[in-house]
């Protein structure tokens, strides 16, 4: 559908992306395409060698000697930074802000941290002087274990977002003791990688003491905050500009290196600089989701009905810089159960801080959660919906309050039928075509809905031109297109005569691209600037004592020759405290898992999804999609495997860390649930994007279960940890 | 700058010319091994021929009922050529079960074949690797080696190689015709083409310096069924953690002569005569077939990691070989 379509009930089509074309032209420019102030110069960045110590002496005199070579910068020679500061920020929102210096001292706190960086007229002049620069280091111990780990684990004081880090309701451990059935299962997660396709690149330029970033990023206020903070510059010196992003997935909503070296040469050099992390360097340097344990406890009557739920975790994090991911915070809003516990809790090890990557909590908790709730199931002899539908609470187990909406009993009824969930094998390694077991699996979703204050500025011109500003950035997943369509139907007008703009720092702020609330709480602010603009035109004509035209190209022509624009902004009401607000869904997955290798392959997938109105059904649709198919490879492959002697991801590049490509995903479908919420915002809407991974995995686990009867508690579950309990079937 | 110059060749002599007479000097045939070893500069050429658009791009008829591939016939098109789909099914699988389609159409014949090992430690210029850097040890041996060798391998190095196309031309009797820098034209067996590591893992195949891979000689087609099984982690785009090539000829429900190679399991592609000599003249049985699995694997060893390819090879054998026996 494209956008030559009517004025009204736009918002929920199937429109197109309206940046479609640009995208598969060529013609949209990311961060290190940008060609702004002039000839620029290339910076590369040289990681350490070691995992923790000293640089005892580094020699640079040959990189600067090096052909082409600009300026090689050191911890010796970094200009003046902010210093980085404690490993908790006292207030929650200065971890997006805080300063990033680089090079800041002697100290190396994790393997390939920047350690030197070379610029020069060329990348490859630069990456072959980098090679140059001569490092002697004191290496000291970073031993890495995860079980001694979880040992000498600490409570934190928050988790992620401020979210509280233990919770307990009722008598966990007598109603645990008491029950009949009971449910005791750990199982362990590893570290994972955002791997965007677009990697963490910057353009820095400086007019006077103005300076541009011409970056990748999801949050724009965010970078332009924290390069501020670590060049102590005040934050409307700096302007950063990102308007089109290949990807995030949760690792550009803070300033990395790339964004703080580019700064300051092209401020030392008085000159454009250009810098890329390469795909090896994202692995160390921009984020990553820790290893993690998880135990959860599950104590039920022999109805089915919970007595008792215990969810913990014991997660890595970087020595240098708290992350606690909110894993099992979700658990406090499943599942009905008059007794519970959950407990977030940490072990530092010698890495870079861990970054908020796709659905953290949900993706690896809900691993944790549904699995117990399919065992437990297979011990109860029910089914797993039915054992999800008889512990379906009537309101927020630990907050007691309403949820604005709940319908995951209906996502999974509806998801059951669609997929055919009564042929599921009944027993465990009970069905084989061929050489190929096959098994079904299901899970539910949950994920939070969340509002972050934002802003935006419309205006329209004598023509009858509508155009939108907001700081807002579209990582792929279609926001200038709901953002056209909502604007268009707010005004009334053609989505042709739409022009959204973004990714500038200089428009409206709005909370960014990140935890699935960019397009309600900018939609929303949108929204908002539509009606105060229409206001104005109402205003203007009454004044003007003419009354109004057919059509508002003529009426603004009328009233207001230069045009007219206002703005709107949103902040958090009392819904969030008076209402538990989630997205809900149910997965269901089938594999085959082949009896002589052990290969597990999907077949097919079905997410089903209430999560309010849908503001586009098909780039909504697109992104459940992708968050399935990220399930699909935290299930099955994705895996950062650290060796500890070096403290390095060991298989740093797309060849060996896999994701799920198109063939292991050959039929994978998202439907939503007609929904509308209306304590969420004047949609109706609510968050989508990172509910589509919440859940996805643990149905695929489930179902390699339920095709050979093997339950691996350590994932991803690879054929080497099947094959030593797949019987030899004879040929 | 770690500056290069190049060269493109116009004649297949020159070019071997060329090559020879500086050790710093490397062909170039699609790339796609090369060039990501130059950027991570574990490869520092300061001199490349292109021999890509030489005229070795020909599929011929032998006159024995063989073809011969020239070397530069790119992946993607020897994959689909008729008489490979007929006459060499199970080569055209493994070339298919390789790499992606975007590298197929650049991949050549003999550049496949002189692809270096995937292994993580020879890829990270940090790390010490007896292959790269002679003599500074091998970090796989103790670290995370789930990619690595159980057969083969010994204390310096224990990598694999990871070309598909050739563990299907070693179960077809390839051979590897060569031009020396001396003149001469020779033949080599596609099993004497690569070299276990030994004491010497920098030192991986048996040609001379400047000696250029012209074709790739298939003999006329073995009797009986074809089949190429490769065993990975996700369904496309990854190296094999075991494959085997199995060529059975069992009519009558005897095995009348067969060929089994291995992928993924050892630093050149895997002959197994044992596995071979355990079936010859036996009932294609499932019990002739485990013990030919087990023949196959006999000394095998496993490292932390990768002590499952062991079992994996054993089970994958097994059920490939009396896949190709059904006929
Ligand atoms: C991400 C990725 C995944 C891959 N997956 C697979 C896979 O699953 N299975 C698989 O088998 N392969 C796989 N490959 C490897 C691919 O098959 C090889 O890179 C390719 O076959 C090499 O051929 P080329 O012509 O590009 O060689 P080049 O890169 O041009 O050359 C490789 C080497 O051979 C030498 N050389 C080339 N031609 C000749 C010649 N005629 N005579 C003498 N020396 C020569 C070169 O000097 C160089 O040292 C993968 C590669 C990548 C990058
Ligand atoms: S296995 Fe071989 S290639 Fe790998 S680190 Fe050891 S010596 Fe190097």
């Amino acid at each position: 559908m494209t956008t030559d379509t009517p004025t009204t009930n736009v918002i929920g089509r199937p429109i197109d992306r309206v940046d479609g074309p640009l995208k598969v032209t060529g013609r949209a420019t990311y961060a290190y395409e940008y060609a702004e102030g002039g000839k620029a110069a290339y910076g590369y960045i040289l990681g350490a060698a070691i995992t923790k110590g000293r640089i005892v002496a580094i020699d640079s005199s040959e990189a600067e000697r090096s052909p082409g070579v600009l300026l090689v910068m050191t911890h010796r020679n970094a200009p003046p930074q902010a210093d980085f500061g404690p490993p908790v920020t006292p207030a929650v929102p200065e971890v997006f802000t805080r300063a990033r210096p680089v090079l800041a001292g002697d100290r190396v706190r994790y393997y390939d941290e920047p350690v030197a960086f070379v610029v020069a007229e060329s990348f490859e002049a630069a990456r072959a002087a980098a090679g140059l620069v001569r490092i002697r280091y004191k290496r000291e111990d970073a031993p890495f274990d995860l079980r001694a780990g979880v040992e000498n684990a600490y409570r934190p004081a928050r988790a992620n977002a401020g979210i509280p880090t233990d919770t307990a309701v009722g008598e966990f451990e007598s109603a645990f003791a008491a029950a009949p059935v009971k449910l005791d299962a750990s199982l362990t997660t590893p570290f994972e990688h955002h791997t965007p396709m677009e990697p963490h690149a910057t353009l820095a330029v400086w007019s006077g003491d103005q300076l541009t970033l011409y970056t990748s990023a999801q949050t724009l206020a965010n970078i332009q905050a924290g390069v501020a903070n670590t060049l102590r510059i005040p934050p409307d010196r700096v302007r950063v500009v990102s308007r089109f992003i290949g990807g995030g997935f949760g690792s550009k909503l803070i300033a990395h290196p790339d964004a703080i070296f580019a700064s300051l040469a092209a401020r030392a050099l008085n000159r454009p600089v250009k810098v890329a992390l390469t795909r090896q360097q994202m692995f160390a340097n921009a984020g990553h989701r820790a290893t993690m344990l998880q135990r959860v406890r599950l104590g039920a009557g022999s109805d089915g009905r919970l007595a008792a739920i215990a969810h913990e975790v014991w997660s890595a994090t970087a020595r240098s810089e708290e992350f606690a991911e909110q894993t099992v915070a979700f658990t406090r809003s499943l599942y009905a159960a008059p007794n519970r516990i959950t407990r977030h809790r940490l072990f530092p090890i010698d890495t870079h801080r861990g970054e908020w990557m796709r659905a953290p909590g949900e993706a690896p908790g809900m691993l944790a959660s549904e699995c117990a709730m399919d065992e437990l199931a297979e011990k109860l002899d029910l089914d797993p919906i039915e054992l999800r539908i008889r512990n379906e609470p009537d309101q927020d187990p630990e907050r007691k309050v309403p949820f604005s909406t709940r319908n995951l009993v209906a996502c999974m009824q509806e998801g059951a039928k669609r997929f055919g969930w009564e042929h599921r094998p009944a027993k465990p390694a009970s069905r084989r075509e061929g050489r190929t077991l096959i098994g079904y699996g299901m899970a539910a979703a949950i994920r939070g809905n969340y509002l972050g204050p934002s802003a935006a500025r419309v205006s329209i011109d004598a023509k009858g031109q509508v155009t939108a500003q907001l700081d807002m950035t579209d990582i792929g997943t279609g926001t200038y297109t709901i953002l056209t369509q909502i604007a268009a139907e707010s005004l009334g007008v053609p989505m042709s005569r739409v022009r959204i703009e973004l990714g500038d720092s200089r428009f409206p702020r709005t909370a960014g691209s990140g935890g699935s609330w960019g397009a309600t709480s900018s939609g929303w602010a949108l929204r908002n600037a539509c009606d105060a603009l229409k206001q104005k035109i109402a205003d203007a004509v009454r004044a003007s004592g003419t009354g109004s035209a057919d059509d508002l190209a003529s009426t603004v022509a009328r009233i207001a020759p230069n045009g007219l624009s206002a703005e709107g902004t949103v902040t958090r009401g009392s819904e969030y405290q008076d209402y538990s607000q989630h997205g809900f869904g149910a997965h269901f997955a089938e594999v085959g898992v082949d009896c002589d290798t052990g290969e597990i392959r999907l077949r097919r997938m079905l997410g089903v999804f209430a999560a309010g109105r849908i503001l586009n059904a098909k780039t909504a649709r697109s992104q459940m999609i992708g968050g399935m198919v990220w399930g699909v490879g935290a299930a099955l492959m994705e895996e950062g495997v650290m060796d500890p002697r070096f403290g390095h991801f060991v298989n740093h590049d797309l060849a060996e860390y896999h994701v799920a490509v198109n063939r292991d995903v050959p039929n994978v479908d998202a439907v939503f649930l007609d929904e509308h919420d209306d304590k969420a915002n004047p949609f109706g809407a609510k968050g989508i994007g990172e509910l589509g991974i919440c859940g996805a995995a643990p149905a695929v686990a489930n179902a390699v279960y339920n095709a050979t009867g093997i339950r691996v508690r350590q994932f991803p579950i690879t054929l080497d940890k099947l094959l030593p309990d797949l019987p030899v079937v004879s040929v | 700058m770690k500056s290069f110059t190049y060269e493109r060749a116009q004649d297949i002599r020159q070019a071997v010319t060329s090559v020879a007479a500086r050790p710093d000097a490397r062909f170039i045939s699609g790339g796609t091994n090369l060039l990501d070893l130059m950027k991570l500069e574990i490869e520092q050429p300061k001199h490349l021929v292109d021999i890509s658009r030489l005229p070795l791009d020909q599929i011929d008829e032998t006159p024995d009922g063989g073809l011969r591939v020239g070397a530069q016939v790119r992946n993607s098109d020897l994959a689909v050529d008729r008489r490979v789909r007929s006459r060499y099914p199970l080569l055209s699988q493994a070339l298919l079960a390789g790499a992606s389609g975007q590298l197929r159409n650049k991949a050549t014949t003999g550049g496949n074949l002189l692809q270096r090992t995937r292994c993580y430690y020879f890829y990270d210029r940090n790390m010490p690797c007896n292959k790269r850097e002679p003599g500074s040890g091998c970090s796989a041996l103790q670290g995370f080696n789930r990619m690595h060798a159980v057969l083969g391998g010994s204390e310096a190095c224990i990598a694999v190689h990871p070309s598909d196309m050739a563990v299907a031309m070693t179960a077809l009797d390839a051979r590897v015709e060569t031009l020396a820098p001396d003149g001469r034209s020779r033949a080599i067996p596609i099993g004497e083409l690569h070299r276990l590591p030994g004491t010497t893992p920098q030192v991986e195949t048996s040609l001379q310096r400047g000696e250029m891979i012209t074709a790739v000689i298939l003999p006329p087609p073995p009797s009986g069924r074809q089949i190429y099984r490769k065993v990975r982690d996700r369904a496309s785009y990854a190296f094999a953690l075991v494959s085997v090539a199995g060529i059975v000829d069992a009519a009558g429900g005897r095995v009348r002569s067969v060929r089994v190679a291995m992928g993924g399991v050892a630093p050149k592609p895997w002959r197994s005569p044992e596995a071979e000599g355990v079936l010859t003249g036996e009932a294609a049985t499932d019990r002739t077939f485990t013990a030919a699995a087990e023949a196959a694997l006999q000394g095998a060893l496993g490292h932390d990691h990768n002590a499952f390819k062991i079992a994996l090879a054993k089970r994958t054998l097994r059920h490939t070989l009396a896949d190709a026996a059904q006929g």
